[in-house]
């Protein structure tokens, strides 16, 4: 069997499946958290915190409604985007004016606040939840053993993604936001209500890390702590990839999937950290990350 | 909110100055720095002398972290790095090379002050948020190089410290004598950030933080300022963390992990950052909430957030800040 | 302000002379209310010491005890910081529970330090009562030698002779993974491979295909709290399980495996010191715990705070006074313990309590009849095996006694 530095071969694709695999969740969350700073110039550091809340809600509306997996791949993202929503006008809103560091700090205070809820209300062991029937079983591929349920995670994740993308470049709404992100004075001027806009917008972002959410509910253990954990990397990702570049955000997400995989393999307690020395690195070399223009 | 509107318009200078400098000023604090010295004399009979070494160590790193931050316009997530690599140090040496306090401490200091000039001359090549990142990438690294090496002791850290006898004569057992330690060195940290920032240097550093490129045009090399200031800072949140791994006989992964770079954060912002004497006040509330909640078990992030979101919706200056504001003095 | 003071020293002592039977105790429960062991100590912890209290009936045997509770958050400063405080300042005798091991270890220092009294349940260092062995503590419920010992053991007599492990890259994974391959092939085992995988990670497939390409009888899990939930999901997941191999959890709780249920965690083999159905005792005592706390079952940690509490007002009760730390753990060594959660046991002189641990199996979903009914009991180890023996800890008490 062929070996690259000692691993095989196949192996090694598995490896890099299921890096595309976790990369698939840093996509859409950097996704979600490029639009919200491209547009509001929010750092939203509640991302984790309600990625966490759109596995919870799939966890409730499971338990309390009786609602399954693929209502709450839906039903989810909404009910977070409009806690979302409700966020951006009574708090954040009122911080557009000033520098980055308040939104950051505020949004920290509230991703405190919304996990010390749920610890306090469901314990920190975390809360079952099974994959949907349909999903159950997997493919013996020639290297490894797919779960269905993981290929329908990238699968999923690449369709909202290029959607998302789709919707920004390609239509009327998006150049909206896109303008708005240049110029919001002008925008405004043009008749566009980019208060509105911008709460929308907002509450679409919180959609993405909640949809995220339900997507790792079934894989992940669905604990108040599960977004605190990821969010700093996905941090990462945003920044390596450009702040506020939509595409940058996507791409840059599978691929550092990709590279803490291969990282899993030949150093693995590194590869929590190696995010962050390839950050420093695009940083040294690109100012403006990877698909950012330079300020 | 007199500097929200510049603010804005400038990523790399969060902070301006509430109110321009009096010349009633200097006398002004003359007193307040008087006020503080009685007070750190008088608290250790009504309040908990441990608890008040902890406040005075992170009262000065977050007067450190305010130096970089409110003074030099750069906001820095990853300090704790400084403050952590310190403490490990300085309780390895007292510990394992058995040196005296004092050398401990120093030797802890100088490594922050290293590090500091190593990460400084990559992290000020960027600005904004993109510096902001940098550092918090460096201090991840130092996070993982302590959770990997040997001598720090993974997660346990390093423990049972010797609080030693300050220069081999004096012991330091007695929880009266090490706080008479702590305080000196609080106090002498603080009259030095004092100096920088009131000196012609610390001048420039204003100038620089307000516009840069006019500072450059006006001839000064903004770059080597810009890293003087990171590596004093990063000296002296070496200092604070030099000092409390002697206090609590102590070092451990705490210290350099990302959430005590958010901490110091906090303590400057509900002190009010570009304030000289904010941080105190900010640590103090921050480490006493710490202290006094520890008994509401669970709630205590719950009560901490509601901290934050309050701050900065409703006073952004902070509470020293606040009390500039209606003494109409820099504070 | 002179007469004032005389006149309160006089109050105090007239006070003192009233209540002159009734012998002041306070204790201090401090654990983890918001991290990972929340869930296994946390306000259980302080609702299992509430229960020993009454239990003991401390009022009508003279002594008046007061409990204070607090979050150490799993850092060593900030349980460091407390203890301080509590026995400084606050009048604290002893200090419960103390999961973490590095929290532990800290306040193992601060307790010597001040001649108080520390009974550790929660933490699993086995250091508690090795090297760093102290006069002034008892390490009530498990440690990670016990765990090791118990799972590496049977599971190597019931044909799991190669092993690969998954380990925190933390102290306590590697102390876990350290003590356990001693066990393993002192049983005729051997370990084929390890990975250190970061704390906390989130997704441990990659780690798993490394485990299953290794192919090794056993997937031994040195890790704790969400990392073994998530690593134990995702092996269902990919079928490790039903591909022949086992995995053994090496510090699990009932807690966990609730999270769990038994649909994903079937046929995980643990060890554990209590389990909440093991007789009529163990059910009594649950029950009106879990009355108490949200119908919760009590975990293994907590069971051992309540044990350990009535052992220490025992000890108390028999010396008349708490302020002595030292006296008061020598005193529970001295006494033989006997509690309705643990049964009849001792504690050594290296501080290590001593009672049988259990190796248990998690029932399929067809055979569990509950929400709580998680374990079926492979086998009872003995105390005198399950514990690493006296001489082997390093501990510098041992020599003198």
């Amino acid at each position: 069997m062929p070996t690259i530095l000692g691993v095989p071969m196949q192996a090694l694709f598995g490896q890099l499946l299921l890096g595309l695999i976790n990369g698939s969740f840093y996509a859409i969350l950097s996704l979600g958290l490029a639009i919200i700073f491209g547009l509001l110039n929010i750092i939203n550091f509640t991302h984790g915190a309600q990625y966490m809340m759109g596995a919870f809600v799939a966890w409730m509306l499971l338990n309390y409604a009786g609602l399954g997996y693929w209502w709450a791949l839906i039903l989810a993202p909404v009910i977070v985007g409009v806690f979302g929503v409700v966020l951006e006008r009574l708090l954040i809103a009122r911080l557009y004016k000033l520098d980055h560091l308040y939104g950051l700090l505020l949004t920290f205070g509230l991703a405190l606040i919304i996990q010390g809820l749920f610890r306090n209300q469901y314990g920190v062991s975390g809360l079952p939840y099974a994959i949907p029937p349909e999903m159950a079983g997997g493919q013996r591929l020639p290297f490894m053993f797919l779960p269905n349920y993981r290929g329908w995670v990238v699968v999923a994740s690449l369709v909202v993604c290029i959607a998302t993308w789709l919707v920004i470049e390609k239509t009327k709404l998006g150049a909206y936001l896109r303008a708005a992100t240049e110029n919001p004075t002008l925008v405004q001027a043009f008749g566009v209500n980019v208060p509105l806009l911008l709460t929308l917008t907002y509450g679409f972002g919180v959609a993405l890390a909640a949809f995220a959410g339900v997507l790792a509910a079934p894989v992940y253990s669905v604990n108040p702590n599960m977004g605190a954990d990821i969010i700093i990397v996905v941090f990462a990702v945003v920044v390596i990839g450009g702040m506020g570049s939509i595409l940058g955000s996507i791409i840059t997400g599978f691929a550092l999937g990709l590279v803490e995989g291969l990282t899993k393999v030949f150093y693995p307690e590194a590869s929590s950290t190696v995010i962050f020395v390839i950050m420093v690195l695009v940083l040294l070399v690109k100012p403006a990350g990877l698909f950012g223009r330079a300020a | 909110m007199a500097h929200s509107a510049a603010a804005a318009s400038d990523a790399a200078s969060p902070i301006a100055p509430a109110l321009p400098e009096g010349h009633d000023a200097k006398g002004f604090h003359r007193m307040v720095f008087a006020g503080i010295a009685v007070l750190l004399v008088v608290l250790p009979f009504v309040l908990y002398p441990v608890f008040l070494m902890k406040v005075l160590c992170f009262a000065l790193f977050a007067l450190a972290f305010n130096l970089l931050l409110g003074y030099g316009g750069l906001l820095s997530f990853g300090h704790a790095a400084y403050f952590g690599m310190a403490s490990y140090v300085s309780a390895y040496t007292a510990k394992v090379w058995g040196l005296t306090p004092e050398l401990a401490i120093l030797a802890g200091t100088v490594t922050a002050a290293l590090l500091g000039l190593a990460f400084g001359a990559l992290a000020i090549r960027r600005q904004g948020i993109y510096f902001s990142m940098i550092t918090l990438a460096l201090a991840q690294m130092v996070f993982f190089f302590s959770l990997q090496a040997k001598f720090t002791g993974g997660e346990d850290g390093i423990q049972a410290v010797p609080r030693g006898n300050l220069f081999g004569v004096i012991s330091l057992a007695d929880d009266r004598v090490l706080y008479a330690l702590v305080a000196v060195i609080f106090f002498l940290g603080m009259l030095l950030i004092y100096r920088i920032i009131h000196s012609p240097f610390g001048q420039v550093l204003k100038a620089i933080r307000d516009n840069e490129p006019r500072a450059i045009s006006l001839g000064y090399r903004a770059t080597q300022y810009k890293l003087a200031v990171f590596v004093l800072s990063t000296t002296l949140a070496g200092l604070a963390g030099a000092t409390k791994s002697i206090v609590f006989q102590l070092a451990s992964l705490t210290d350099v992990h990302w959430s005590m770079s958010g901490e110091v954060v906090l303590m400057t912002l509900v002190g009010g950052m570009g304030t000289v004497f904010g941080p105190i006040l900010g640590s103090f509330v921050i480490v006493a909430m710490e202290n006094y909640l520890a008994q509401f078990g669970a709630w205590v992030t719950i009560i901490q957030g509601v901290v934050f979101v309050i701050c900065v919706l409703v006073f952004r200056e902070g509470i020293v800040g606040l009390f500039a504001r209606l003494l109409k003095r820099p504070l | 302000m002179l007469k004032r003071l005389l006149l309160a020293t006089a109050l105090g002592a007239a006070a003192m002379g009233a209540a002159s039977a009734q012998t002041p105790v306070k204790v201090g429960v401090l654990n983890d209310r918001s991290g990972v062991y929340a869930d296994i100590s946390g306000e259980g912890s302080v609702i299992a010491a509430r229960m020993a209290v009454e239990d003991f009936k401390a009022a009508d045997k003279g002594l008046k005890v007061e409990i204070v509770s607090a979050d150490h958050q799993n850092k060593p400063d900030v349980g460091a910081s407390i203890a301080r405080q509590w026995y400084d300042r606050d009048g604290v005798d002893a200090i419960f529970d103390v999961p973490t091991s590095s929290v532990a270890l800290a306040i193992n220092q601060v307790t010597r330090e001040k001649n108080k009294a520390f009974v550790n349940s929660g933490a699993g260092t086995a250091d508690l009562t090795g090297a760093q062995c102290s006069p002034n503590t008892v390490h009530w419920t498990y440690d990670t030698v016990a765990l090791g010992n118990g799972t590496g053991g049977a599971m190597v007599k019931r044909g799991g002779s190669t092993w690969f492990f998954l380990t925190a890259d933390y102290a306590f994974g590697q102390a876990l993974q350290r003590d356990t391959s001693e066990v393993v092939t002192r049983n005729g085992g051997k370990i084929v491979g390890a990975v250190k995988t970061p704390f906390p990670t989130a997704d441990f497939s990659s780690f798993l295909l490394q485990a299953q390409a290794s192919g090794a009888k056993v997937i031994g899990l040195a890790n704790a709290g969400g990392d073994t939930i998530n690593a134990i999901k995702q092996a269902a997941e990919f079928g490790i399980t039903e591909g022949g191999q086992a995995i053994a959890g090496l510090l699990i709780f009932s807690s966990d495996i609730h999270a769990l249920t038994p649909k994903t965690a079937q046929g995980l083999v643990l060890t554990e010191p209590f389990y909440w159905d093991l007789n009529d005792a163990t059910r009594g005592f649950s029950e009106r715990f879990a009355k108490q706390a949200g119908g919760k079952k009590p975990t293994a940690v907590q069971a051992g705070v309540y044990a350990s509490m009535l052992h220490y007002l025992r000890a108390v009760e028999a010396l008349k006074s708490a302020k002595d730390g030292g006296q008061v753990v020598a005193k529970m060594k001295e006494l033989p313990t006997d509690d309705p959660l643990f049964g009849k046991g001792t504690v050594r002189a290296d501080g290590r309590k001593i009672h049988d641990m259990y190796l248990f199996e998690v029932k399929k979903p067809s055979e569990s009849k509950g929400e709580w009914d998680l374990y079926r009991t492979l086998a009872t180890i003995p105390g005198s095996d399950a514990f690493r023996p006296l001489n082997q800890g390093g501990c510098p008490l041992v020599g003198k006694s």
